[in-house]
């Protein structure tokens, strides 16, 4: 939801003239809703009706209904909903088993029709949270209809982990299961955590509150503002810690709809940064937080900009990218930046961060013109590193503790179709990807051999 | 005879639109420096060569635009089109929704066979709209997907489809740190096999281009457009017409026949390099003067220095001496002293360039035993000058220029593919292991040919 009203607010600023572009047409679609039916498709001209491209899927009413209330209910169509009455029960085996079979159906026709709206689909967003029972049960449940139904089109997942003092009793149980099936259906995962969203909305909290600089900050500019954008009444408690990871997606996919020096599409990003095909999870962190009302920008806030992608402080998981081993690293720089300052800045950084042996000059970089609303420049940072270990490894243990006294067991097994070995598949699934990282990681400060060259005999 | 160029990928297209603009502005030059009568036959030669005639008068490029995806290339036309000195057809390009994804196996194998009829013709339309056609001109990059991959698709394509006109590949070489991850694969990859159908290999290394814009054209915040504005440059000095033999009245009708005659006499060695001087920003052009001795010795210490420009030329490294034996000659880990070359193509232009002394080149010592000095060696002129230099010179090098940069691209990529790391990317379309290994032995093999020179 903060995704679309953010959206919305990121394309008005930079259409003015409201004709409906290649851009917008990435995430919506133009519809004339005077029309019976599915309303026909406009492809050009004025914008009449934005309607996202997009699915909301929820085993109970109450936030959904909430959106058709709200002032985002034009972009939503009726038709492109999927809800029940009772919800999951934060129990992912009610989600994914459950609730699957019996929508599956659905799900596929819905998903068939809004793809047969798209000209050239590259690949699909899917949000979700892994503690709970829906996101992380039938939300992995459509992430394999997606699979099967769409083979060849690359599925994007941002999820968002439990943190330690998650309110969930059971969602260790619930991530590990989502996991195995994040570990074999995804193509890139995007992993997010509450805490870390939290800590910066503190910290940007602290600064605008803090009397010195406070007052010079712009209020639109800030990551986690939704000024400008279509709500204007009361936000909601999560409202700061979404308004991040929708700016994430946002920049993650400026290159792909806006032009730019050198663009980065999706695929790419997966190309790029899935050199084996279980490390797909991506640490993500996005700079700057908030931009100072202050228009000069000397060159030395850029650099600084950079500098904050790489510190733990602004990494969207307790992670901490600088003393890990990085497997691969793409950078995304929106706005008037070029390659001259991407240049020296790769320079500058390189030496403190380490590289796995066989992809020492591993950047991916792309430059996109427009910038977001709000700032004259951004950098979303993502990384494939092995400082995601230690999140999966808590996952682990908090996982263990629960199922060696068989603790709520009983709810999970009681659902068709879900047994024992469902669990002990997932944790042997997360201990190998624990064990690749593991690997990758005692051969970082091994000494570098390169393998021998071919000989030509002359 | 005319050259019908194909820009291939955001690179490709991005160059391709900085080139004929330095061609439109060079044509419309007044600084000419030269009789009337010759600039207008340069002028005549030089529409003939790039530009077909449209009814409206505004000159249209022969060029086929290809991209997977369409920002670059409506962005590439519209900005043509407002220029009003010049355009493109807005019938001659082909763009898909979706991109390649910076996987080479994507662009050769899956985009390149399914839309080869499309692109192929466009080509033909381009080439029937030529009274004679001279050959193609790829510009492409290395590093992504389109470009490289159904670059060397395409190129292929053109091989079999005009087996008798010439193909002139020009490809830029990524950063060496890292604009793609994979530019290394994807490097080996395109150039194994654009060995094989392509004539020559005209190449141009970012790293080098971004100096040159910092230290000699000072820019301070360099962009993607002054790096393609040089290239530009740099290749329109080669590519404008000039008279290719001594005495001669009309200008050449042949550029790249002639080009692939003086430079490539074996199939081996195919890698030309590129240096154009002087180069600098305009401010300072105005102050300055160039005399001919001048810019020749430069230009050849550059050559047998192998330096990228004009600033920084190591001075002290001299042609070796007649008679000394054959296991001196460096291996390529280390960066060989002195550029052996197998031929050289000088091309000047300007005011007075009749009486300039070019014999430093026909030095015997510069080329290697199995070519005559008076065939490796050839000299173009014209006196015409070259947008706003009043003297340049520019010269395309057949020699040991790229054993270095090329060893370092193909070691990096034999590192990372010895830990098999992204190779699951390129099986998914299609391209496995074995290939991976012929492109590299095919690599090794132009490598060891040119070290041994």
């Amino acid at each position: 939801c903060r995704f679309w009203d953010l959206a919305l607010r990121e394309h008005a600023a930079v259409n003015q003239k409201g004709i409906y572009d290649e851009a917008l047409s990435s995430f919506f679609r133009n519809v004339d809703t005077r029309t019976d039916g599915d309303g026909i498709d406009i492809y050009r001209g004025k914008i009449c009706s934005l309607k996202a491209r997009a699915l909301l899927i929820d085993m109970e009413e109450g936030v959904v209904n909430e959106i058709l209330q709200g002032p985002l209910r034009d972009v939503f169509d009726s038709k492109q909903l999927i809800t029940d009455v009772s919800g999951s029960g934060n129990n992912w085996a009610v989600g994914h088993k459950l609730y699957g079979c019996q929508y599956r159906e659905n799900i596929v026709e819905k998903l068939r029709r809004t793809a047969e709206h798209c000209d050239c689909l590259q690949c699909f967003f899917v949000i979700h949270s892994m503690g709970g029972g829906t996101g992380s049960g039938l939300g992995t449940f459509v992430l394999n209809v997606l699979k099967d139904e769409f083979p060849e089109v690359y599925r994007f997942v941002t999820s968002v982990y439990p943190s330690g003092e998650d309110d969930v009793v059971t969602s260790p149980y619930n991530s590990v299961l989502a996991m195995k099936e994040l570990n074999e259906h995804a193509d890139c995962v995007l992993p997010i955590e509450n805490e870390s969203l939290f800590n910066i909305v503190s910290k940007i909290h602290q600064m605008t509150n803090s009397g010195k600089l406070g007052s010079t900050v712009k209020q639109n500019s800030l990551i986690t503002s939704s000024a400008g954008g279509i709500r204007t009444d009361q936000a909601k408690p999560f409202d700061a810690m979404n308004n991040i990871v929708a700016n994430l997606l946002l920049n993650l996919t400026s290159s792909a709809r806006f032009e730019g020096s050198l663009n980065m599409d999706l695929n790419e990003i997966s190309m790029n940064l899935v050199p084996f095909p279980q490390l797909h999870y991506l640490v993500s962190s996005l700079t700057p937080l908030y931009t100072l009302a202050d228009v000069n920008v000397p060159s030395r806030r850029l650099d600084q900009m950079f500098s904050d992608a790489f510190s733990k402080d602004h990494q969207l998981i307790q992670a901490d990218p600088k003393h890990s081993l990085y497997l691969a690293c793409a950078l995304l720089v929106r706005g008037n930046v070029q390659v001259s300052d991407l240049r020296r800045n790769i320079e500058r950084l390189k030496p403190s961060l380490q590289f796995v042996s066989w992809n020492q000059e591993g950047w991916k970089t792309g430059l996109c013109s427009v910038p977001p609303v709000g700032h004259s420049h951004s950098l979303l940072a993502l990384a494939n590193n092995t400082c995601v270990k230690p999140t999966f490894m808590e996952l682990k243990d908090r996982f263990m503790k629960l199922y060696k006294k068989k603790a709520h067991l009983h709810h999970y097994l009681h659902v068709d179709g879900m047994e024992q070995s469902c669990f002990s598949e997932a944790i042997s699934s997360l201990t190998d990807l624990i064990e690749e990282y593991n690997q990758l990681d005692v051969s970082k400060g091994g000494p570098r051999t390169d393998p021998p060259r071919l000989k030509i005999a002359m | 005879m005319s050259v019908v160029t194909v820009q291939l990928g955001q690179c490709g297209n991005q160059i391709g639109h900085e080139v004929f603009n330095a061609i439109c502005s060079d044509f419309h030059s007044t600084h000419g420096l030269c009789s009337k009568k010759e600039n207008e036959s340069y002028q005549e030669a030089c529409k003939e060569r790039f530009f077909s005639e449209e009814k409206t008068g505004v000159p249209v490029a022969r060029a086929v635009l290809v991209d997977m995806e369409p920002k670059v290339i409506s962005q590439t036309l519209s900005m043509a089109a407002r220029s009003g000195c010049w355009k493109y057809d807005h019938q001659s390009h082909f763009c898909q929704k979706q991109g390649s994804g910076n996987n080479w196996a994507n662009g050769y194998s899956v985009h390149g066979p399914r839309h080869k009829d499309a692109i192929m013709n466009l080509v033909q339309k381009e080439a029937e709209k030529c009274d004679r056609l001279s050959g193609f001109f790829t510009v492409m990059s290395m590093a992504g997907g389109t470009g490289s991959g159904m670059g060397a698709f395409v190129t292929q394509c053109l091989r079999d489809a005009f087996p008798a006109s010439f193909i002139l590949n020009q490809v830029v070489w990524p950063y060496g740190t890292g604009e793609v991850i994979v530019q290394n694969y994807n490097s080996v990859l395109t150039l194994s096999h654009l060995y094989q159908s392509s004539d020559a290999l005209l190449v141009h290394e970012n790293d080098a281009i971004h100096k040159i814009c910092a230290q000699l054209m000072n820019i301070k915040q360099i962009s993607f457009r002054d790096v393609n504005r040089v290239i530009a440059h740099q290749l329109g000095s080669v590519f404008q017409p000039t008279h290719t033999s001594e005495g001669a009245v009309r200008y050449s009708r042949n550029p790249l026949g002639d080009l692939m005659e003086s430079l490539v006499p074996h199939p081996e060695f195919k890698m030309l390099g590129l240096r154009n001087i002087p180069q600098m920003s305009e401010n300072s052009l105005a102050y300055s003067t160039f005399t001919w001795p001048g810019l020749i010795k430069h230009l050849r210490q550059m050559l047998i220095a192998n330096a990228k420009m004009e600033e920084g030329i190591n001075w002290q490294v001299r042609p070796p001496l007649p008679g000394l034996p054959v296991s001196q000659k460096c291996s390529p880990s280390r960066a060989p002293h002195f550029n052996t070359s197998i031929a050289n193509l000088v091309i000047l232009r300007g005011k007075d360039v009749q009486s300039v002394d070019v014999g430093g080149f026909r030095d015997a010592a510069l080329y290697t035993s199995w070519l005559n000095p008076q065939d490796a060696f050839n000299v173009w002129k014209t006196p015409r000058a070259f947008n706003k230099y009043e003297k340049s010179a520019a010269l395309v090098s057949n020699s040991q220029f790229l054993l270095k940069p090329l060893d370092d691209i193909v070691g990096k990529a034999w590192n990372m593919f010895a830990s098999k790391a992204y190779v699951h990317q390129y099986t998914k379309f299609g391209i496995e292991e074995e290939d991976f290994l012929d492109c590299f032995t095919a690599l090794e093999q132009v490598l060891s040919s040119y070290a041994s020179l």
